[in-house]
């Protein structure tokens, strides 16, 4: 009853926000939000909010940083022995304790719970058991894990990962309270997590919000009193609602309104890289497209592309060419490399024809690329590619668009292997590792290797890389790897996609983090 | 007049079916949409297999259909992807879309009859004209850029209202889109109007009231429009499905969260539940729209009788 008068009182305020509150534009997830099903950044705004892991990645820098983590210890890569911080709450009150980690893990990784992000527990041994490719699983819990204290437990991995602590900065590691398991629907009613803020109110599909919870324990304290997320229809209208003065922040300018941005919000646009990469990925599963001089004839249609124009007349430098496979939010010490690309990714139509002839040409003389015409502005650029493809090689339709109707279809021809021609790729990194930008896509047969490319060389620095004990000579080695995928020209790098944002002059210290979300716990209200 | 009811309430039943059936295969052609629950990635065959089952989209399309329109009868539409049953869907967004349609309704009725009389009876004259030209540019512009327009003009350079519907989505927060919505019908309702009260005002019974010395106003209002209503009757009734339907332009630009987007959600997500849920019972207010139009000319006019 308390709570509900609370709750009034602090809606009283006659429509407006409430002292202290950010309004902030969202979209409405398309899964269950649960730390383990929350796959796409909508949801992931919130798990960022009211959960905190083991890890978690610096707002500024992308760096893995101990949360909860107190220690990771290893000594041969495969076995890790974790303590938890002491000290740390659920927002209802419960402990986090090692309990709190080993059972959300349980819960993510079972087959029966049909999470999405399941995978993301594949290193740890006994995930072939609970969460078999096919039948029934034969156990319920992962044997990987084991809690030997109140705030302790060991991890055993199914094959060496130097670097695998560093992931667990991603939501789907979230610790989970009892009150998840007990009572499973009320909970995805209101989430309860561990982190600065608590779900005040969810209206699923129009509005959630979120206020600063007063006993949060961590160090990164909200500087706000609470935040609103507004699902908006369309982000031109949330643009607009942001330059009427009725809301405060827009993650997602839309395209149309990038001409006006700097005149309409001057000094309140944000426009920085993020880890995000577009690909052009080649149907290696199809003959015509993989012959022993392939590798000339994709090298040749990087260099017919001419990066710097179309980012910046269609995407007006919200993207970045690309000048390797990774992404510039990994630093160069986390193996970001500008110069890796090299030539293969400069602009040179003359060079371009040469190599594609001596690659014996484009097969059948033609080529489409494929990609999904519902969302984003594939169209635009998809034309813009073949255009500077026909314009290199001299012929009026060597290439052509071929739009799917929607993400779904466009998704399904994919994992059906019916490509007959290159087709839109794009990656969003789960972590920022060098190895998330390679082994999950260029790996033989790995989860979202869409267009089948396989290289023996590339397989074996990979495995050489994780099990690398020294971080620094895993990165080397990695980068070796994508020497190959370079020289092989697996896919054609496109560019980095940056994040972008703009926030009304009622709010201050507004930034984008590596993943293109809003560093929402930072933001000041004056 | 009950035997017409009841057969005309016996003839949705076809109709019911037929569409939902049609629906519920444009839905499936369009292929797997599980694939598309799992973002970039590919989803891992065994949590994608799972899904499909927990959705129902194992089994082949005929039993997929059966078993729908089964539990459609207990009330249960099934589930969205989001894990939110799609009875609650339709609780939360069809009282927004009705309120948004009547006002467009309201506006229709209100604007459109009136400046139909007026320039009805004042042929040639030169209101008639203004409101004629004026009409030919609402029917021409679309509802998007009139939409847009008015939510720059208003929202933004005047700040007279907000150019966001806030999730209540209250009656006064709805006077602009719904103004927007009912733009094109209202200026056929104005046109409509006006046509059937000019080619009634020469009519004998009007001149017989006339003669008989019966006030201006009462021949106006009894006389002439009662008979000169039936086709715009007919017209909005049809229009009540059509702006239901129809908003999904009016409530992307004002973010109103009704059936509109709730539809366009379905479509892109491919979630047949969502689509064939939302779809059914539009069909079902079309229908009995109908109905309702096809009673009220019994009552605008005692010489039709149904049988």
């Amino acid at each position: 009853m308390a709570a509900l008068l609370l709750t009034a009182t602090a809606c009283g305020g006659g429509g407006g926000t409430a002292q202290g509150v950010v309004s902030a534009s969202w979209g409405d997830p398309a899964n269950p939000l649960e730390p383990a099903n929350t796959n796409e950044v909508q949801g992931g705004k919130v798990m960022d909010m009211i959960f905190r892991g083991l890890k978690r990645y610096d707002p500024r820098t992308g760096r893995a940083q101990d949360m909860l983590a107190e220690r990771i210890e290893t000594t041969d890569s495969t076995t890790f022995a974790v303590t938890v911080r002491d000290g740390w709450t659920f927002s209802n009150g419960e402990k986090v304790t090692a309990r709190s980690f080993v059972d959300a893990w349980n819960y993510g990784a079972d087959l029966r719970n049909n999470q999405r992000n399941a995978y993301f527990f594949g290193y740890i041994e006994g995930y072939d058991k609970v969460h078999p490719d096919s039948g029934e699983p034969t156990a319920t819990t992962l044997s990987g894990l084991t809690v030997t204290g109140e705030r302790t437990f060991t991890v055993r991995l199914s094959q060496k990962f130097s670097t695998w602590p560093d992931t667990l900065g991603y939501a789907a590691f979230a610790p989970l309270p009892r009150a998840f398991f007990d009572d499973h629907a009320a909970w995805l009613k209101k989430p309860i997590g561990n982190g600065p803020y608590t779900v005040d109110s969810y209206a699923r599909g129009s509005a959630m919000s979120l206020r600063t919870r007063d006993d949060y324990p961590g160090p990164d304290r909200a500087r706000n009193s609470g935040v609103d997320l507004i699902v908006y229809t369309d982000n031109n209208t949330a643009y607009t609602a942001l330059l009427s003065g009725n809301l405060d922040l827009v993650d997602d300018v839309p395209a149309a309104q990038l001409r006006n941005v700097h005149k309409d919000l001057p000094g309140r646009y944000i426009n920085t890289p993020a880890g995000i990469i577009q690909t052009l990925a080649f149907p290696y599963y199809d003959p015509a497209w993989n012959t022993p001089d392939g590798a000339k004839l994709r090298t040749g249609l990087s260099r017919a592309i001419d990066r710097a124009q179309i980012t910046q007349t269609i995407f007006r430098d919200t993207r970045t060419p690309a000048k390797d496979w990774t992404s510039p939010v990994l630093g160069t010490d986390g193996g970001f490399s500008p110069t890796l690309c090299g030539d293969a990714c400069v602009h040179d139509p003359a060079e371009a024809r040469r190599l594609v002839a001596e690659g014996g040409g484009i097969p059948g003389g033609r080529m489409t690329i494929t990609y999904n015409a519902d969302t984003g502005s594939h169209k635009e650029w998809v034309d813009a590619v073949c255009n500077s493809i026909n314009n290199a090689l001299g012929q009026d339709s060597a290439c052509v668009g071929n739009p799917v109707g929607t993400f779904a279809d466009f998704r399904n021809q994919i994992t059906q292997s019916k490509m007959s021609g290159p087709f839109r790729a794009g990656w969003q990194m789960d972590y920022p590792l060098i190895q998330n930008f390679l082994q999950p896509l260029y790996y033989t047969n790995a989860s979202s290797n869409d267009g089948k490319w396989s290289n023996k060389d590339f397989d074996r620095l990979v495995d050489q890389a994780n099990a690398e004990s020294d971080p620094q000579a895993a990165v080397r080695t990695f980068q070796q790897a994508e020497g190959v995928l370079r020289d092989q020209m697996g896919a054609i790098p496109l560019w980095y996609q940056n994040g972008s944002a703009g926030y009304s002059p009622r709010v201050s210290h507004v930034a984008l983090n590596p993943f293109s979300v809003p560093v929402y716990n930072e933001i000041t209200v004056s | 007049m009950g035997r017409y009811v009841i057969r005309r309430l016996l003839q949705m039943i076809p109709v019911f079916f037929g569409a939902t059936l049609l629906i519920f295969l444009m839905v499936n052609v369009m292929g797997d949409p599980i694939q598309g629950l799992c973002g970039q990635r590919q989803c891992d065959p065994a949590t994608a297999a799972r899904l499909r089952q927990e959705f129902g989209l194992d089994k082949p399309v005929w039993q997929q259909y059966l078993t729908y329109m089964g539990h459609v009868f207990t009330g249960d539409f099934g589930t969205a992807f989001n894990g939110q049953p799609v009875i609650e869907l339709m609780a939360d967004a069809f009282p927004v879309t009705l309120r948004l349609t009547l006002v467009a309704i309201f506006f229709e009725i209100v604007i459109g009859i009136t400046l139909g009389v007026l320039t009805g009876l004042r042929r040639g004259r030169p209101v008639d004209t203004g409101v004629l030209l004026l009409t030919l540019v609402v029917i021409s512009v679309p509802t998007f850029v009139t939409g847009l327009l008015l939510q720059f003009l208003l929202g933004v350079e005047w700040g007279i209202v907000k150019p966001a519907v806030s999730p209540a989505a209250t009656l006064d927060e709805l006077i602009v889109p719904g103004l927007v919505l009912a733009s094109v019908s209202l200026a056929y309702v104005t046109r409509l109007t006006r046509t059937s009260i000019a080619e009634n005002a020469r009519a004998d019974y009007v001149r017989t009231a006339r003669a008989k010395g019966l006030p201006r106003r009462r021949v106006v209002t009894r006389h002439l429009l009662r008979n000169s209503l039936i086709p715009v009757v007919t017209f909005i009734g049809a229009d009540i499905g059509a702006l239901m339907g129809g908003a999904i332009v009016t409530e992307r630009i004002f973010n109103i969260h009704g059936v509109g987007y709730q539809l366009y959600q379905g479509i892109v997500r491919q979630n047949t539940q969502t689509v064939v849920g939302f779809v059914t019972v539009l069909v079902l207010i079309f229908l009995l729209a109908n109905l309702l139009v096809d009673l009220l000319y019994a009552v605008l006019d005692p010489r039709i009788r149904y049988a």
